[in-house]
């Protein structure tokens, strides 16, 4: 519709009417938005210069917390350092682990159905503390792992939650527990993958290493991109399992950032130098999430471009 | 050729049939860990099957701590999960059918902001809330846990615009035409349309409600509010834990309503992740 040249009153009336009925509908989402969303967004920002303990009056401060954070916060930068491991390793497996399952189910079977919901049972119980306190208990002195790794003939007894290099790996092995999620999206992209493709690559003499990498990859890689920003926004934000599991420790190899924010503002009370800290994870994940965003066109294919 | 078909069929089912059940294993042991008299559930881990099969672990478990019983616990992550999960949805669709039926000034902003906070992490808000929340005397209530949560989902919001997009917009000139508002359209025509996204939101939204620890750690303080997670948390302290019959009795509890809805759900659930995996 064009712009209209005037305006009947019966016109604007109606238009004044669409206005109301928009904010009738928008209005629950709105009111939450303010309250709950931008104004907390904007108070952080501001605590974020303070020196705040709940207790006495917000003091202005300037950037101190922001410059103790990166010259006089050891633990700062053990909790960075644990969360960019946790996360440059525990997605790409995750989502490699993901992929795996979906090109190994991705065939007729009655039984497909049966397998995608076990596979994916454990995405949905994966976030409860119930299973933070299994897993304990699987990777504990005398648990399930060591018992089955015995029964195997391969003596262990380490503690693999409370040994200084293995717990973060505890952590590790259950956010990839949990590829459910990637794994029925992949699934999905695979099964929209026309088959006269391989058809005519196999006619070509292609073998499945080469279809794999030629036509099942490539088409893929939207699916792959998706997946990777939506993974990554979670995976730097984990946070109940290393509370609930380690702790943060043994010597704070699993003190997560976000554990780490939670402390200072929470135990100690320092809520400016946590909001100062909450900003700064928001850049970094902002900065990575601009990085996939931006290495995308190298890497991520749609199909309509070669049209 | 028939042969090697047969191979290959084996080789699948025996493969991803062992690989399901590793990984269910963990799952599996606990269950019949919670069965199995308390002193050997550490000391028997090799051994699946109890030896003696024993209920009173649920009872023991179920006494819970302080005086206050799971019974107390269960009733709250009720509330809280339920109130929670109609709140979302039904905010959550009149916030879609508006953003993308209705003609507004200032709708393209709030789409963007809308948009822009599931970028935003949960931690940056947290503080302010608590803050906030503090200020309004709403701690060691279930009220900042709720409340919130009556304006809709973003990721909610934006799946069920995928769904009022395959609604054909003539269907909304048309009852123009016919004298039928916008108000009355949403709620007889566009409504039972979206079922199936309003669905799956609404197993989402519970998963998400039961599970959450964060918001039970920060604003419940009295076991008398406790929500079933941190209840379990607190229950299943390494420094105070020593009935592990009763321990995992309870963390077998707290999963069973997610198992449930798992399971009477799932198709819903699959669908709805590859769809909007898929569209987003």
């Amino acid at each position: 519709m064009s712009r209209d040249i005037t305006l009947t009153p019966a016109m604007r009336s109606r238009r004044l009417r669409e206005i109301g009925v928009g904010y009738l509908f928008i209005g629950p989402w709105l009111i939450c938005f303010l309250a709950f969303n931008l104004v907390p967004f904007v108070i952080s920002f501001v605590l974020s210069f303070m020196d705040y303990n709940m207790l006495s009056d917000p003091k202005f401060v300037g950037l101190a917390n922001y410059v103790k954070l990166f010259t006089g916060d050891k633990l700062f930068k053990t909790s960075l350092g644990v969360t960019f491991q946790f996360v440059f390793i525990a997605i790409p497996l995750r989502l490699a682990f993901a992929l795996l399952v979906a090109l190994i189910l991705n065939r007729e079977s009655k039984m497909v159905p049966v397998y995608r919901v076990l596979y994916y049972l454990p995405s949905i119980l994966g976030g409860s503390v119930a299973v933070s306190v299994m897993w304990r208990y699987c990777f504990s002195k005398t648990g399930v792992l060591n018992t089955a790794l015995q029964a195997l003939g391969i003596a262990c007894d380490i503690s693999w939650i409370s040994n200084k290099d293995t717990a973060i790996w505890s952590l590790i092995l259950l956010f990839i527990w949990q590829f459910g999620s990637p794994m029925l999206i992949f699934l999905s992209g695979l099964k929209q993958i026309p088959r006269s493709y391989y058809e005519a690559a196999e006619c070509d003499g292609a073998g499945p290493v080469v279809r794999f990498f030629k036509i099942t990859l490539p088409l893929l890689t939207p699916i792959i991109f998706f997946n990777l920003v939506m993974q990554m926004i979670g995976g730097f934000m984990v946070f109940s399992q290393a509370m609930i599991i380690t702790d943060g420790g043994p010597m704070n190899r699993t003190l997560v950032y976000a554990l780490y924010l939670y402390r200072q503002s929470f135990a100690y009370y320092k809520m400016g130098y946590g909001c100062a800290m909450a900003w700064v994870l928001m850049m970094i994940i902002g900065f990575f999430t601009l990085l996939v965003f931006r290495s995308s066109s190298a890497w991520v294919f749609y199909e309509n471009e070669i049209k | 050729m028939h042969r090697r078909k047969t191979a290959s069929t084996v080789s699948f089912h025996l493969f991803v049939g062992l690989l399901g059940f590793i990984m269910i294993y963990p799952l599996i042991w606990m269950v019949f860990s919670s069965f199995k008299e308390s002193s050997l559930v550490l000391s028997t881990v090799g051994q699946l099957f109890p030896s003696e099969w024993r209920v009173d672990n649920y009872v023991n478990g179920w006494s819970g701590f302080g005086g206050t019983t799971f019974s107390t616990f269960f009733v709250n992550s009720f509330i809280v999960t339920i109130l929670t999960v109609i709140g979302n949805v039904i905010a959550s669709a009149m916030a879609a059918y508006g953003f993308s039926r209705v003609n507004f000034k200032g709708r393209g902003l709030w789409f963007v902001c809308m948009m822009v906070t599931m970028m935003v992490p949960s931690q940056v808000l947290v503080v302010p809330q608590y803050v906030i929340f503090h200020s309004m005397g709403w701690v060691d209530t279930f009220l900042p846990l709720i409340v919130p949560e009556w304006g809709g989902r973003a990721f909610f919001i934006f799946m069920m615009m995928q769904f009022i997009a395959g609604i054909p917009q003539e269907l909304d000139e048309a009852a123009e035409i016919d004298g039928c508002g916008k108000i009355r359209l949403f709620s007889t025509i566009v409504l039972p349309l979206i079922v199936p996204s309003m669905a799956t939101s609404a197993i989402f939204s519970f998963y998400w409600k039961w599970d959450d620890f964060m918001g039970s750690l920060l604003y419940l303080n009295s076991p008398k509010n406790y929500t079933v997670s941190i209840a379990l948390k607190l229950f299943c302290d390494p420094t105070a834990v020593s009935d592990y019959g009763a321990m995992f009795a309870m963390c077998v509890v707290s999963l069973l309503p997610v198992i449930v809805l798992f399971l009477f759900t799932q198709r819903y659930i699959v669908e709805g992740i590859a769809m909007s995996g898929l569209k987003a």
